[in-house]
């Protein structure tokens, strides 16, 4: 089994995300979960979704508190939420951010002191891609379909083909705009290390 | 046929509701339960579901219409959560009382005081009394199943039938099920032919007064009805394993669970899923522990549940329920129901979640491993 937890603010498309994510490794032909954490739907608070993906029903309910992946979708609210909890030595820490990598260091409560964290980060410029294609505004880019793209990109997890088919289910308006954002942040991270 | 989708909980249902075809909708607003009728008051007015949806300013008016339209032979649903369900309170018991067929969706969530929108069963545990059965899913596959499968019981009982899924827990998760097509229910599930009806041109009485003595006649055959619902209930769950391949029970052994063992978990709704994982994870490790989900809690299917219990020598029930004062309310029922075995098991109520307190694997495998340290006689809290 698979998990994935998005971290965002309300109105990012975290939610949406999540959702677009579970329809896509169904078309895939996996069994799928999504949820987000419950009643937080303020705009701009903290918000949290969750992805399982297995070959089986996946019968447990909790929300993931060990995840494979850990998606950021704002880079300060790691300064609020510790996203880095829980997860899986060897997993990845996708960020939103214009910053490298190296700039962020992670001290969570997993992690052992003067040891490099044992999972992967890498930050992709998400805000630039969605503002280029139109998607949202400065204050607000909506940046749910590119974040599936780098998702695709760094971890193979699902493929770029199936979120596309996964699109119009979620995303009403622009899905053009969608399309070639999710495929760009696709192509900018699908050779990462 | 049947076709695999991804939906959120809510979408299943309303799916589920809409494969039935009912004659009427009519129900109010409130979270966690706004989905389902959203998405029913879609599939009207986009014209896939021929149903008259009526509009209401509260869940008093919604049960009081279809209690109208169910009188007038036609079949109908409603749905409700939480303070809502309160609210349809008196409604409740007149439905039943008046023999009158529908189902409802109730979407669990807490009571205020204080304010809380989350899972927790209370809101139906209270209303066990009003004469409905009930039955509690695990799944959104297993609620939309449940629906098709409690009309046509509800119809052969002349018995309203209540519909439990655990708020947010399965109305606002996404997962994979299997929608059957119209003609798979349409040949389950027979057009509703009312044996008695309002109907202008064949006057009949209804809502009469009762003198005491035809009072407590009627009530006796109303009892009496109720003890044969587990045996409609369960031949209407049997023709569905015939014609859709899933299976349904009152009260269902989790294949996670070990039969031998002497420990038994029971609990009811969307919690057994997180049940069966730290069930299996306790019997890779030697705790071994078995698993019995209870799906119909009204009529409390003791003779099922006797059955499966006979060989236990502790139970440990988790409940997301509380009668205040005494403890658990699902472990009263199964208490009560387990008295008449000769050799009694301990029974542990354990009070597990309410108000949406999150259960993991790992809050239930501690109760286990701390089983020695559980009263018996007293609902045990978490620490």
């Amino acid at each position: 089994m698979q998990e994935i937890r998005f971290h965002g603010r309300g109105g990012q498309g975290a939610v949406i995300a999540s959702r677009i994510l579970a329809q896509a490794l169904f078309f895939e032909g996996r069994y799928a979960q999504s949820f987000p954490t419950f009643g937080a739907e303020r705009r701009g608070a903290p918000v949290a979704a969750f992805v399982r993906a297995d070959d089986a029903f996946i019968n447990i309910r909790s929300r993931v508190t060990s995840p494979d992946y850990v998606i950021v979708m704002a880079a300060r609210l790691i300064e609020a939420v510790p996203v880095s909890n829980g997860l899986k030595p060897g997993g990845l820490i996708l960020i939103n951010s214009d910053q490298p990598a190296a700039s962020f260091i992670f001290t969570g409560a997993d992690s052992v002191p003067g040891q490099v964290a044992p999972f992967r980060i890498i930050t992709v410029n998400l805000n630039q891609i969605a503002l280029k294609h139109g998607l949202g505004n400065e204050i607000m880019p909506l940046i749910n379909a590119p974040v599936l793209g780098a998702l695709a990109g760094v971890s193979g997890l699902v493929k770029p083909e199936s979120l596309l088919q996964a699109l119009p289910y979620f995303i009403p308006a622009r899905l053009a705009d969608n399309e070639k954002a999710l495929l760009e942040a696709y192509e900018k991270t699908g050779c990462r290390p | 046929m049947q076709k695999q989708a991804i939906l959120l909980g809510s979408d299943a249902i309303a799916n589920g509701v809409k494969l039935c075809r009912p004659a009427v909708i009519s129900a109010y607003p409130i979270t966690p339960q706004t989905h389902i009728i959203e998405t029913l008051s879609e599939m009207v007015d986009r014209g896939e579901l021929e149903s008259q949806y009526i509009k209401v300013e509260s869940e008093m008016s919604a049960i009081a219409a279809v209690l109208g339209s169910v009188s007038a032979g036609s079949r109908s649903f409603t749905a409700s959560s939480s303070q809502g369900l309160a609210m349809m309170h008196e409604v409740l018991h007149w439905f039943a009382g008046a023999r009158l067929p529908l189902v409802l969706v109730n979407a669990n969530r807490a009571l205020g005081a204080p304010w809380n929108i989350w899972s927790d069963q209370s809101d139906s545990f209270s209303q066990r009394d009003t004469g409905w059965l009930q039955i509690y899913c695990e799944t959104s596959q297993e609620a939309l199943d449940t629906i098709i499968i409690a009309y046509k019981a509800s119809e052969q009982l002349m018995l309203p039938i209540m519909v439990m899924i655990d708020g947010f827990i399965l109305s606002h998760t996404m997962e994979r099920l299997l929608i059957p097509d119209q003609q798979l229910v349409d040949d389950y599930l027979p057009a509703y032919q009312a044996p008695y009806r309002l109907d202008p041109d064949d006057p009949l009485t209804f809502g009469a007064a009762a003198q005491p003595d035809l009072f407590y006649e009627l009530k006796k055959t109303f009892s009496e009805t109720m003890s044969e619902a587990p045996t409609v209930l369960k031949n209407c769950e049997a023709d569905f394993r015939q014609a859709f391949a899933r299976a349904y029970s009152p009260v269902m052994r989790c294949p996670e669970g070990d039969e031998k063992s002497d420990t038994a978990i029971i609990c009811c709704g969307a919690m057994t899923g997180t049940a069966r994982v730290a069930v299996a994870d306790l019997n890779k490790r030697g705790l071994s522990t078995d698993l019995l989900k209870i799906r119909l809690l009204r009529p409390f299917p003791k003779d099922e549940l006797c059955a499966v219990c006979r060989d236990k020598k502790r139970i440990i029930v988790l409940n997301r329920a509380c009668s205040y004062g005494v403890g658990g309310t699902l472990s009263q029922e199964v208490r009560a129901a387990l008295y008449h075995l000769e050799q009694r098991p301990l029974v542990n109520d354990v009070m597990i979640s309410l108000g949406g307190k999150e259960v993991f694997p790992e809050t239930i495998a501690a109760v286990i491993e701390n089983r020695e340290e559980l009263s018996s006689v007293d609902c045990n809290w978490l620490k």
